[in-house]
């Protein structure tokens, strides 16, 4: 019994980190920028869920609509407004730009909603065990449903054609501004949800969630191969396990420095990480 | 400490060619340019120590400004790797409770055995300036170690991917500061609670002066081939290689006297502070001090000074406004990154030898641009 709850324990919290570390693959696949404030955009849509349940009292239907529809919005403004001037900028400024994305989103929520935690009431009825089985659910789905998007659809062709080579995209014909913003919305949007089931989960908001959670999703992502669908979600159970079972033997305060550890050994046996291609530098 | 003058290369060559067509060019030997050096370093120590001594500066301004020397330190130090070698090290913070932990440690596990206790500090006795020396190079080597662990299997990456392994062993860093005195067995860091009954070591004199010498260090090393190595490899790291460079060693040394140098400013913060907790040394300090790095533009010495001085000072007079401290901080380093991505000064550094060098040689920017519209005007004709 214990063993299978631990099971479900893993694999819920690996879930979740599987749906962020989607995001950080999808963005870091067609514009190569580790974008620092995706963790910090599952926070916004955390206390989103927050302000729509507990302040206005509205259901929770509304709160999981408003949470990935504010993420959305926010995935897509932030691309706007802080990377799209930097598309050709050296790679540098565009990372520094987004841990100041990052630190202006952690800061700002500090000043509108205060540094303690809020309190996200329930969404549903369910068990523990119950909201652990949705998670998988939902995150096995989306995972499915953005398989589909990226091999099937005309969008998904561009964000493929747009991550081998910008240019050459952009000589097809393909919008590649109006593609990265998509990028960015469904990413985010995956964000959303992920927050949904976070705070399902954990019940709490804090103005920095999103760093821990976003870090150790971007490990996951890593971990998998960057830029690799099914390498994030491999990467977010891996995470998700060795956190479960470092606190199951009662190491729960080493579980950090575990979970990075399992990055530096990865990166350091296989920098592209599990499921990365190798890129070949261009002289 | 604002006379270090780092590289602006291409303009003295560009002026000495220009120069040596019309005339030989008076210049300053270097004893004279340390000379002069030395002495500003003199007059800014003087003033500074007369006005503490006099009660103008109070108490708490002094800490103020130890912290603003600490701040130096730790942003010039980082601008080693950030600025001078072109990679994107977060977990300076790390180096920096490394050095602080090493040092404060020492510091306090030494001073029963030479029978010392902390007003001994205080008053300044000569045995204490040698164990605080000591203290800040035991803070200094156990960085620098950690600098090369970290450094040599980081160091085989790059860009985003360096960036993440340094957050992540700064992380681990701090975790281990937290976790290990349950596996040591005896009190070693103090865990949560942090590592208290630091004497207070740090003062206005030596914080200076370990800011010039830390300043003077580097800015000799980036003069020296080894520095061009560095900046060779930030320029262009495969055709660096192809010129002999062995560029696996020079981003490990770079590396490595950027942890150290931010070692030694943890161990003069821990003798500021008084206390070392872990939580204060998250990725958020790492990202402090790379906006000050940022904003005062990569490899530029004077701009970590200034811009370290002002992101110190600023919210001290601002107390009122902290709330918005880190709002500011962020939407100003997004800006930054807009609107000038080389930072304020980009690699411009202020050098007082070269203004008077081109005093005279009756050198003035606006002479210069004259000559050129002459040259020009005779192009044409």
């Amino acid at each position: 019994m214990t063993i299978l709850t631990q099971v479900l324990n893993g694999l819920q919290l690996g879930s979740i980190y599987a749906l962020v570390a989607l995001g950080y693959t999808m963005v870091y696949g067609i514009i190569l920028l580790l974008n620092f404030a995706h963790g910090d955009i599952i926070m916004v849509g955390a206390y989103v869920s927050w302000l729509v349940m507990a302040q206005l009292g509205l259901s929770p239907v509304i709160a999981i609509v408003l949470s990935i529809g504010a993420c959305t919005l926010l995935g897509v403004l932030i691309d706007k407004v802080a990377y799209a001037p930097l598309r050709n900028a050296p790679r540098l400024s565009i990372l520094i730009t987004a841990i100041g994305v990052s630190y202006f989103l952690e800061n700002g929520a500090q000043l509108v909603f205060g540094a303690d935690a809020k309190v996200v009431p329930s969404f549903t009825d369910l068990s523990a065990t119950g909201v652990g089985i949705l998670t998988i659910v939902v995150t096995a789905v989306c995972t499915v449903v953005l398989t589909l998007l990226v091999q099937k659809s005309k969008i998904g062709k561009a964000m493929r054609a747009v991550s081998e080579d910008m240019g050459a995209a952009r000589l097809m014909g393909i919008n590649v501004n109006h593609t990265i913003s998509f990028t960015f919305a469904v990413g985010s949007a995956l964000a959303g949800v992920g927050a949904v089931l976070y705070t399902m989960a954990y019940t709490q908001a804090t103005p920095t969630m999103g760093m821990m959670l976003g870090t150790k999703a971007f490990v996951a992502a890593v971990l998998g191969g960057i830029g690799s669908i099914p390498g994030a979600v491999v990467g977010g159970l891996l995470v998700g396990f060795a956190e479960v079972l470092v606190t199951a033997i009662g190491l729960s305060t080493w579980k950090d420095a575990v979970v990075f550890l399992l990055l530096i050994i990865v990166l350091i046996v296989k920098p592209t990480g599990i499921f990365g291609r190798s890129m070949s530098e261009k002289v | 400490m604002d006379t270090q003058n780092a590289d602006a290369r291409p303009v003295i060559s560009a002026r000495a060619s220009s120069a040596s067509a019309s005339g030989t060019r008076k210049t300053l030997p270097m004893p004279v340019r340390y000379a002069i050096n030395a002495v500003l370093v003199l007059i800014f120590l003087v003033v500074g120590e007369l006005m503490i001594d006099g009660g103008v500066i109070t108490r708490y301004q002094s800490t103020v400004l130890e912290q603003v020397g600490i701040y130096i330190i730790l942003a010039v130090s980082l601008n080693i790797a950030t600025g001078y070698l072109g990679q994107l090290p977060l977990g300076h913070a790390g180096f920096m409770s490394v050095g602080g932990y090493g040092c404060a440690i020492f510091l306090t596990r030494m001073m029963p055995v030479l029978g010392l206790t902390a007003r001994d500090f205080v008053t300044g006795s000569p045995v204490c300036v040698f164990l605080l020396i000591g203290g800040l190079l035991v803070g200094g080597v156990c960085a620098a170690i950690c600098g090369i662990i970290i450094g040599i299997p980081a160091l085989r990456l790059k860009g985003d991917y360096l960036a993440i392994i340094t957050l992540a062993f700064s992380e681990i860093i701090r975790v281990v500061m937290l976790n290990i005195d349950a596996v040591v067995g005896f009190k070693l860091t103090g865990g949560a609670a942090g590592l208290t009954g630091i004497p207070g070591y740090t003062n206005f004199l030596n914080v200076f002066i370990t800011v010039v010498v830390v300043c003077f260090l580097i800015h000799t090393m980036m003069k020296s081939r080894h520095g061009r190595a560095i900046l060779a490899i930030r320029d262009n790291e495969i055709a660096a290689e192809a010129s002999g460079v062995n560029t696996t060693y020079y981003k490990t040394l770079a590396f490595v006297v950027s942890a150290f140098f931010a070692g030694v400013a943890g161990g003069l913060y821990a003798g500021c502070i008084g206390v070392m907790q872990p939580a204060v040394f998250g990725f958020m300090k790492s990202i402090e001090i790379l906006v000050m790095v940022v904003l005062g533009g990569m490899g530029s010495m004077l701009g970590s000074v200034i811009s370290a001085t002002f992101l110190t000072i600023l919210p001290e007079a601002l107390r009122a406004f902290s709330e918005y401290r880190m709002i500011v901080y962020a939407v100003v380093l997004i800006l930054v990154m807009i609107f000038r991505p080389q930072g304020l000064l980009g690699s411009y550094d202020f050098s007082l030898s070269r203004i008077i060098e081109r005093v005279m040689n009756r050198d003035f920017p606006w002479k210069k641009k004259q000559t050129v519209r002459a040259e020009e005007v005779s192009a044409d004709a």
